[in-house]
């Protein structure tokens, strides 16, 4: 909405009127460019997402100079892509192994990888996950329905700093000589935080590649 | 805080949850990009909201409600002007306004936080450490439960931008930046199922402890 229509005070709630009025005034003073409003939306609800990082984790799973490259520098190999800028300067890669499962948290605000999962969910905003990640992170993957053995390590990152993180979860079995981009539909955006795993070969969808980079 | 109960995954895929939300986020990241503001002091704002009203908005109100908060600090709107959308006040000069040709290099550019060293680093990877207690009044990004908790360097950044001097507008300060490993015991005794939590703390925010590296004669002792 970059040309604010007169409010309706019977129809817009409390906060839609006060956005609205920022955005006039804010266009009208000059601070901001409408058109340049328009594209911050567009590119994070459509050009930005998880299918980034899935492609990344794809690549490393069949590649094994580029995973070594994104253990060395994750900033660099995710670049390759084209995937970098804000909240993704300074990128670090968390490799799964058996045995050991990373969780990535910001318990301090919010603090997430945009460039390779674009825009958090709102979940990973929450206070519950905010506060319990760092405490009980078998209880929060109880509640995405994630059970780990109770010999699996669990590394919780607190993303503190600049640092963003990206979990590199592991290659589902029986996906052997699989194209790279079959694999990146195994690889779900909860899977890079850590509060899910990949899809197994059976629940792969039957039209890959269907949803946009959102 | 605790005791906030379940971890309740989203229903669906939606970025935004309300008809608002899509510009109140592009309205703070289009106003960020002016320099108006750090992105240190962004945050500062966001967290100075009182915790009753924090807790109880949602995640773009809040991020709203520092928005107007950092403007009207800086005089760049006021209440009234705020209140219908009407500007009554000329505008304020700016460093700078994100043009629309602009926005995709703004974006892919970032704000990297890294700076050229301008000290060795204290600790090394290995070094045991121990979290300052501190408390302070202002931005810090040093969790509260580690504080006083002992951990270990796995690995050095670089030195970055410090938040806890740049989010008062006292400069970049940069410092070594650390990732420490803290065993998740000492952080909440056996009420845990983490193994490990880690942290990435500047400098500033450690002291290294009397069981230093045993190769590392010179190792100052804890201040």
């Amino acid at each position: 909405m970059t040309t604010p229509a007169e409010p309706h005070r019977n129809t817009l709630s409390d906060m839609e009127l006060r956005v609205l009025a920022l955005e006039k005034l804010l266009i009208d003073k000059g601070y901001v460019d409408a058109k340049a409003l328009d594209l911050l939306i567009d590119t994070y609800e459509h050009r930005v997402g998880p299918r980034n990082g899935a492609k990344v984790v794809a690549r490393a799973w069949v590649d094994a100079d580029y995973r070594a490259r994104l253990s060395a520098d994750a900033t660099a190999a995710i670049a390759e892509f084209g995937y970098t800028g804000r909240q993704g300067e300074h990128m670090v890669a968390l490799f799964n192994e058996p045995g050991v499962h990373h969780l990535v948290v910001c318990t301090l605000c919010s603090c997430y990888p945009w460039p390779v999962l674009g825009l958090p969910p709102a979940w990973y905003k929450s206070a519950p996950y905010r506060s319990r990640a760092v405490i009980d992170p078998r209880g929060v993957l109880s509640d995405f329905g994630l059970e780990l053995s109770a010999q699996t390590e669990l590394r919780v990152f607190d993303s503190t700093a600049e640092l963003r993180y990206l979990v590199i979860p592991t290659r589902p079995a029986g996906t052997d000589g699989w194209t790279v981009e079959q694999l990146a539909d195994l690889v779900t955006r909860d899977s890079m935080i850590g509060t899910g795993l990949p899809l197994s070969p059976d629940a792969a969808p039957a039209t890959p590649t269907a949803r946009s980079a959102a | 805080m605790q005791g906030f109960g379940r971890v309740v995954p989203d229903a669906d895929d939606a970025h935004f949850h309300e008809t608002w939300e899509p510009m109140a986020f592009a309205l703070t990241l289009a106003m960020g990009a002016t320099g108006s503001w750090n992105l240190d002091q962004g945050r500062f704002a966001r967290e100075s909201l009182p915790p009753a009203q924090y807790l109880a908005s949602t995640y773009y109100r809040i991020w709203f409600e520092a928005l107007v908060r950092l403007m009207l600090e800086r005089g760049q709107v006021t209440e009234a002007e705020l209140a219908d959308g009407l500007m009554r006040e000329p505008p304020r000069p700016l460093t700078r306004v994100l043009g629309a040709d602009a926005v995709a290099e703004v974006l892919a550019r970032g704000a990297p936080t890294e700076r050229h060293p301008l000290a060795p680093a204290r600790f090394a990877v290995g070094d045991a450490v121990m979290a300052r207690q501190i408390n302070p009044a202002t931005h810090t990004r040093l969790p509260r439960y580690v504080r006083g908790r002992q951990g270990t360097i796995v690995s050095l950044h670089g030195t970055h931008v410090y938040p806890d001097t740049h989010a008062r507008g006292e400069g970049e300060s940069p410092c070594w930046l650390y990732t420490v490993r803290f065993d998740a015991h000492e952080l909440w005794g056996a009420d845990t199922t983490a193994s490990s939590v880690f942290v990435d703390c500047w400098e500033p925010y450690l002291d290294p402890l009397a069981s230093a590296r045993a190769h590392s004669p010179t190792s100052a002792g804890p201040r």
